[in-house]
């Protein structure tokens, strides 16, 4: 055998053992991911017998697991779900819509120029540290229906992250590359969307990341006024008809769904994110 | 220079550059980074800024390209005056300063396509760049897998993707090891005679100059200014071996380097008084 085919049997061999590392590190993750739930479905399951059985809580016991997923499948099949998802879906996306469309530009300019930082560092901590549900009573005052007012108060909660994490973002930025840009004849939009957009869309997607999160929170006390639709009014009707089993499958669709918008945030940052480890 | 400007045919010679009475202070500084700096460059000409770290050599190059606008005096490029930065005087630095998010297509064709060149075009003309630089074939992959060398070279490639009339260096290769660096000094002098376009070289390297360099500038620090000019009158096959002519020239800037960094004040003194007469020379040789 020659030098190079030896070499080449190595690296082969190098590279599957990599690979096999790999897939024994996903499996392993998958396999404590899967001990994590059960014990969350087994302390669900021990609490609802616990309720069951005594009688002063029987009334309870549509909050242990069987009854709950029984419910659940009943309201998906019957579209029930669905229909009650879709409202709070359109919320959150709009609430998000707005909280980008002003957090992303205005991180830019903060990060870009000093003096907006500065002028604008106490005022918005300031703001940011009021809870966005302490705006309701001006929010319903200010917007004409509660669908809109639902929507400012996402917008509240979500637009700080995104703000100070585009800010931050620009700031890591390597003033060379402006030098670069300017040197190679960019316009102003070539700097916007050649350079400073993507390198500043990892720091963004993380405040996104944190923002959604921030917002399925505050999603449902926001729901729980006013309006007749989402998940937030879903809750609380089914607290109302003392039906337990649908509250709980409820909470279940609430959890599933920010697990899931998370994961694609997570997803997103990944593929945005252009840092390779050393 | 004239062997370049010959060989090359079909485009414009590199530009010619004026550079009068330039004088630059930085805002927060009380001193002058440089003062009263004069001087010009041929068509096609290699020069070489040498001088002990902190003389204005990069400050002068980014007064030269039109990064920086100087406090006082202009710059100017056949004859018409530098406001800014342009893609005719493209700079490299001391760092490639490639976009890491980009393949090295993407980077060598950024200047094109800022330009509104269409896709075709460029394609081409990263191909052509790509093979002029000795990098076929890379260009899918990501800038970060590169080796320092090779990202230099996409620099390379992406600064004379714009068809630039100089191509101004600071000090670019003094983060690479000796042999990559003796390679890319070579390798763009090659290149700039071959397509014909006026370079300027900052170093504190003397070697460097005397390889890449038809002329030194030797600069003195504070306040940074114009110390010396030394011609370096050798063929290209001297220039890469360590010859006899080579070693004279390196020895002659050596000296001039020393003088200017003033460990012989009195050295520096007569050389200062010289620099008149000299650059009177020089002017007499136009
Ligand atoms: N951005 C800046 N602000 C203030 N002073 C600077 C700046 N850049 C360079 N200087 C000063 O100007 C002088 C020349 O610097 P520079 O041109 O970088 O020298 P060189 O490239 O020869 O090492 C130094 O004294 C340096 O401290
Ligand atoms: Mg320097």
């Amino acid at each position: 055998m020659s030098a190079e085919a030896i070499d080449g049997a190595a690296l082969a061999q190098f590279e599957s053992e990599a690979r096999a590392r790999k897939v024994g590190d996903a499996s392993r993750g998958a396999g404590f991911a899967l001990i994590g739930l059960a014990v969350l479905l087994a302390v669900w399951w021990v609490g609802g017998k616990i309720i069951a059985d005594n009688p002063a809580t029987a009334n309870f016991a549509g909050f242990a697991p069987a009854p709950t997923f029984e419910k659940l499948w009943e309201m998906l099949e019957s579209g029930f779900a669905w229909r009650m998802t879709w409202p709070s879906l359109m919320r959150i996306g709009a609430g998000l819509a707005w909280a980008i469309a002003i957090g992303v530009p205005l991180g830019i300019v903060i990060g870009r120029f000093r003096a907006a930082r500065e002028a604008s560092s106490v005022p918005f901590q300031f703001l940011r540290m009021i809870s966005p549900l302490a705006w309701m009573p001006i929010a319903v005052l200010a917007f004409p229906s509660w669908d809109r007012a639902i929507i400012f108060l996402i917008g509240v909660a979500a637009v700080w992250p995104i703000l100070f994490s585009t800010a931050h973002g620009f700031r890591r930025i390597d003033p060379a590359w402006f030098k670069v840009g300017r040197n190679l004849g960019a316009r102003p939009w070539h700097m916007l969307f050649t350079i400073i957009m993507p390198a500043i869309a990892q720091d963004a997607l993380a405040g996104i990341r944190l923002a959604v999160g921030v917002a399925w929170i505050v999603l449902v006390p926001a729901e729980f006024l006013g309006v007749t639709s989402g998940l937030g009014y879903s809750i609380n009707d089914a607290r109302d008809a003392l039906e337990y089993d649908r509250l709980a499958a409820t909470v279940v669709i609430i959890g599933v769904i920010g697990f899931s918008l998370d994961w694609i945030c997570e997803r997103a940052i990944r593929k945005a994110s252009w840092a390779r480890e050393e | 220079m004239t062997v370049a400007s010959d060989r090359h045919r079909g485009r414009k010679p590199g530009a010619h550059i004026a550079v009068t009475g330039v004088s630059h202070r930085f805002r927060r500084n009380a001193t002058y980074a440089l003062t009263d700096v004069d001087f010009e460059i041929q068509p096609c000409e290699a020069v070489a800024l040498v001088g002990r770290s902190g003389c204005g050599k990069s400050t002068l190059l980014h007064i030269m390209s039109g990064l920086t606008a100087p406090t006082k005096g202009e710059i100017r490029l056949d004859g018409a005056l530098v406001k800014g930065p342009s893609p005719e005087c493209v700079v490299m630095f001391q760092q490639p300063h490639l976009f890491p998010w980009m393949t090295v297509a993407q980077s060598v064709g950024l200047g094109l396509k800022f330009a509104g060149r269409p896709k075709k075009e460029i394609e081409a003309r990263v191909h052509e760049l790509l093979a002029l630089v000795e990098l076929d074939g890379y260009e899918k992959r990501n800038v970060q897998e590169l080796s320092g060398g090779q990202q230099q070279r996409v620099a390379l490639a992406r600064s004379l993707a714009v068809h630039p009339e100089v191509l101004f260096l600071d000090e670019p290769f003094s983060a690479l090891d000796l042999v990559t660096r003796r390679a890319l000094q070579q390798d763009v002098r090659r290149i700039a005679s071959e397509i014909g376009i006026t370079l300027v070289i900052v170093t504190h390297d003397i070697p460097e100059a005397v390889t890449m360099a038809d002329r030194a500038i030797v600069m003195a620090p504070n306040p940074g200014r114009i110390f010396d000019i030394v011609p370096i009158d050798l063929d290209d096959a001297d220039r890469s071996e360590r010859s006899a002519a080579a070693q004279a020239a390196q020895e002659r800037l050596q000296k001039s380097f020393e003088g200017a960094s003033g460990r012989s004040v009195e050295l520096a003194a007569a050389r200062l008084a010289g620099v008149e007469t000299l650059r009177l020379a020089a002017a007499g040789q136009r």
